[in-house]
């Protein structure tokens, strides 16, 4: 029974698929994969926004939206009608083609990379075998439609986000592919889904999630920190800090395109959350063995919406980074962190197992983590700053 | 090490998000229309007409000097005063507004209007809800509209009412005072010629 | 000669041909990207996954858009007297003319597009990666300490005259 159910949006598809003439099965089964992810992912968006803006209300100690609905969760449509009612205005002199174009591209880019994230069990639209690859290259499309945005819109403002924003993607996008590499050496595969089921075995009661390992925690953290700086959220979020840029690359946009801007934006984010869980979280398995009754993708979006909860935790407690520490952070401690981090999970995969390994691994971690941060403070002193009036 | 601050900032905003549900003191927002803040008693926002008594169009005790007309910054009181001259409250024959316009969407809440009236005929309101969907006439507010009556005066600003009606009080006791000795000094000497007090404007 | 096929070369060729005759620089990019996502397109449909996904990882998310950085940094994205002139036109076109010449002369009388392609090997990631590690070893290390010169060389370029002079 319990397989059942969790097979159960699988059955469904077999079972719909069943009705459709010969010639037509490869479309239909395209669009029966395609349209459960098009629907639940921007609704996942809607209940965020809502979550992230009452969370972040309770962090300041202020209620958060709280009038549209039962405790405000209607929020999201209000916003949404709103948005699509108000006026598309484009620059007189923006670039026309490329204006329109940018928002579409980050959208469909967007949704692009959901084909290879495997939801549950047998739940991916696309088991390519070049899948994490797929990801990346998809991902990096993101860039191109900001740099697009930003520089058609012919705003200063707008090109200075552009410009932040691209040179912080360049920077974070190495340490975030670095950072998964090891775990594509350790699965010695690209493709998601094997990836996935090589951590969904267990030892006793424990699953043998990548995580679980001192270069898998490494690579994790690693991960997450670069997949924050990726999807331009606080406290990386230079590209369109409000308080100087006001929302960098899509100032120029309004009404329903920049609500296409916030979908990809936020879209952006769970994809990457999502990729993490991939590689690190054991995909959509169960946490431990006795739990596996649970169906594959309640677990997938459990772990989603925990990543969610913890980037809007860190949204709500960290300041704006100032773009010299932000590139320092990226080249000189994520970068060189993540090189070692790869050296170390050979170690791992060289050595047997066994306590050894552990150690020398973690210390191998530990030992360059603090090295690297002492050397992000060299030349550095820091004092608290006072205040001539304010205090 | 590198992440010590963010951990404390880290256990700073959870204490904050689950504290504000347990405890009720951390969260000041007073939610608007369902609740209100007391009023604090120097609250103004725009200038309203006073009214002694229960008729508004008797009591009103503006004469239409239109000195606030003059001294208004951005001139948005308009006053037109009227040709004949009608009983006030005291029984005297004053001049009155026909017209008497202001417009609260020009007003910047200055009090000048008040502080020069000589006859503490105009005060500063506290009411403060008054959007209007009509954006050309909805925030010309006529007589009838400024006109409030003096128990509303003394509810909204107990202190200022009280001090202002006690003037009043003293300078009616000083007119009538003055009015009973000359009436007495007329008795005493039978004079051609009675002084009609009660023609006066001023 | 599917439609597929044709619809991705039509892609392909309007891309390039656009990158080279458009008057806005950025333009140009833009539509040169396009071109080279086209080409990803039929690595693609070839069945090479690994270099069609990487084509797109590097032309688009890295060259294009260092492409677009430069033009952006150096100069306005408005149109050259240079490149307007007729002579650089004319010259360009014989140029590309000759290399499609060669191309062409090349692959026709090639032996291997005449001959019916066998069966496909089966080029997977596996083994791509295999071939990189064995046989082809020591380009790929020389490549890397290439690259790497390059990283240093552009961190020294990049480093503040006074750091420098210490
Ligand atoms: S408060 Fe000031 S601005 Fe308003 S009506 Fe009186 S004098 Fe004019
Ligand atoms: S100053 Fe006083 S009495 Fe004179 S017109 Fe204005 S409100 Fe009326």
């Amino acid at each position: 029974m319990p397989e059942m159910i969790d097979q159960i949006f699988v059955l469904l598809k077999h079972w719909l698929m069943a009705y459709v003439p010969g010639t037509l099965q490869p479309i239909a089964s395209a669009v029966l994969s395609v349209v459960p992810v098009l629907i639940a992912f921007p609704l996942l968006f809607a209940i965020t926004t809502v979550l992230e803006r009452k969370g972040l209300g309770r962090m300041q100690n202020r209620y958060g939206p709280n009038r549209v609905g039962p405790f405000g969760i209607l929020q999201p449509m209000a916003d949404g009608i709103k948005s699509l009612t108000k006026e598309d205005i484009i620059p007189r002199t923006a670039d026309q083609a490329v204006h329109f174009l940018a928002p579409v591209m980050l959208v469909i880019a967007s949704f692009l990379v959901y084909a290879v994230l495997p939801i549950g069990k047998n739940m991916v639209i696309a088991n390519l075998n070049t899948g994490v690859l797929f990801f990346f290259a998809v991902g990096s499309m993101v860039e191109l439609s900001v740099f697009m945005a930003g520089w058609s819109s012919r705003s200063k403002y707008s090109l200075l986000g552009a410009m932040r924003a691209i040179a912080q993607m360049i920077s974070y996008e190495m340490p975030l592919v670095l950072a998964s590499v090891v775990v594509i050496m350790a699965a010695g595969s690209l493709s998601t889904v094997t990836i996935v089921n090589m951590q969904a075995s267990y030892t006793r009661i424990w699953p043998h999630w990548y995580v679980f390992t001192p270069w898998g925690l490494t690579g994790f953290v690693l991960f997450m920190i670069a997949a924050t700086a990726e999807s331009n959220r606080c406290p990386f979020d230079m590209p369109e800090g409000e308080s100087e840029i006001i929302a960098g690359y899509y100032i120029e946009y309004s009404g329903f395109k920049f609500a296409l801007f916030f979908l990809g934006e936020y879209l952006g984010m769970f994809a990457t959350s999502a990729m993490a869980i991939t590689l690190f979280l054991g995909g959509w398995a169960a946490p431990f063995s006795f739990l596996t009754w649970i169906p594959s993708y309640v677990w997938f979006f459990a772990k989603l919406l925990t990543i969610i909860m913890a980037f809007i935790w860190i949204r709500g407690t960290l300041p704006r980074l100032r773009m010299d520490q932000l590139m320092n952070f990226a080249w000189k401690f994520m970068l060189p962190l993540s090189l070692i981090n790869i050296v170390g999970a050979g170690v791992w995969h060289f050595m047997p197992a066994g306590f050894a390994r552990w150690l020398i691994v973690s210390l191998l971690v530990v030992v360059s983590c603090a090295l690297l941060s002492r050397g992000l403070r060299r030349g550095k002193s820091f004092y608290v700053r006072t205040y001539r009036f304010a205090s | 090490m590198l992440g010590e601050g963010i951990l404390k900032g880290l256990t700073e905003t959870a204490r904050n998000f689950l504290g504000s549900y347990v405890n009720k003191d951390r969260l000041t927002t007073v939610q608007f229309p369902e609740e209100r803040l007391p009023q604090i008693e120097a609250t103004r926002d725009f200038p309203f007409l006073v009214y002694d008594g229960s008729d508004w169009q008797a009591g009103l005790r503006c004469v239409s000097c239109q000195i606030c007309e003059k001294e208004c910054p951005p001139k948005c009181i308009y006053i037109e005063k009227s040709k004949d001259k009608k009983p006030d409250v005291t029984g005297k024959l004053q001049f009155y507004p026909t017209t008497f316009d202001i417009d609260i969407s020009v007003c910047m809440s200055c009090q000048i209007c008040v502080e020069v009236c000589p006859f503490d005929a105009i005060k500063m309101n506290v009411e403060f809800e008054m959007s209007s969907e009509d954006r050309f006439g909805g925030l010309l507010l006529r007589k009838e509209q400024l006109a409030k009556s003096n128990e509303y005066y003394n509810k909204i600003h107990p202190t200022e009412a009280a001090a202002v009606d006690a003037a009043l009080a003293e300078e009616r006791a000083k007119v009538e005072a003055k009015a009973r000795q000359a009436a007495e000094a007329k008795a005493a000497t039978p004079a051609p010629v009675a002084a009609p007090v009660a023609g006066e404007t001023k | 000669m599917t439609i597929s096929f044709l619809l991705l070369a039509a892609i392909t060729i309007t891309g390039t041909a656009a990158a080279m005759s458009l008057k806005n620089l950025v333009h140009c990019v833009l539509a040169l990207t396009l071109g080279l996502v086209g080409l990803a397109a039929l690595y693609l449909r070839l069945g090479a996954q690994f270099v069609g996904f990487t084509q797109i990882l590097v032309y688009v998310g890295a060259v294009a858009i260092l492409a677009a950085f430069a033009i952006m940094m150096t100069r306005s994205a408005e149109p050259s007297e240079l490149s307007r002139s007729s002579s650089i036109r004319f010259s360009g076109t014989l140029i590309a003319l000759m290399v499609f010449a060669v191309l062409a002369w090349a692959i026709c009388s090639g032996t291997s597009a005449l001959q019916v392609p066998g069966p496909q090997p089966e080029a997977s990631v596996h083994q791509i990666g295999l071939a990189l590690m064995h046989l082809f070893v020591l380009p790929l290390e020389v490549i890397g300490i290439l690259l790497t010169a390059a990283l240093i060389g552009a961190g020294v370029l990049a480093m503040d005259e006074t750091r420098r002079a210490q």
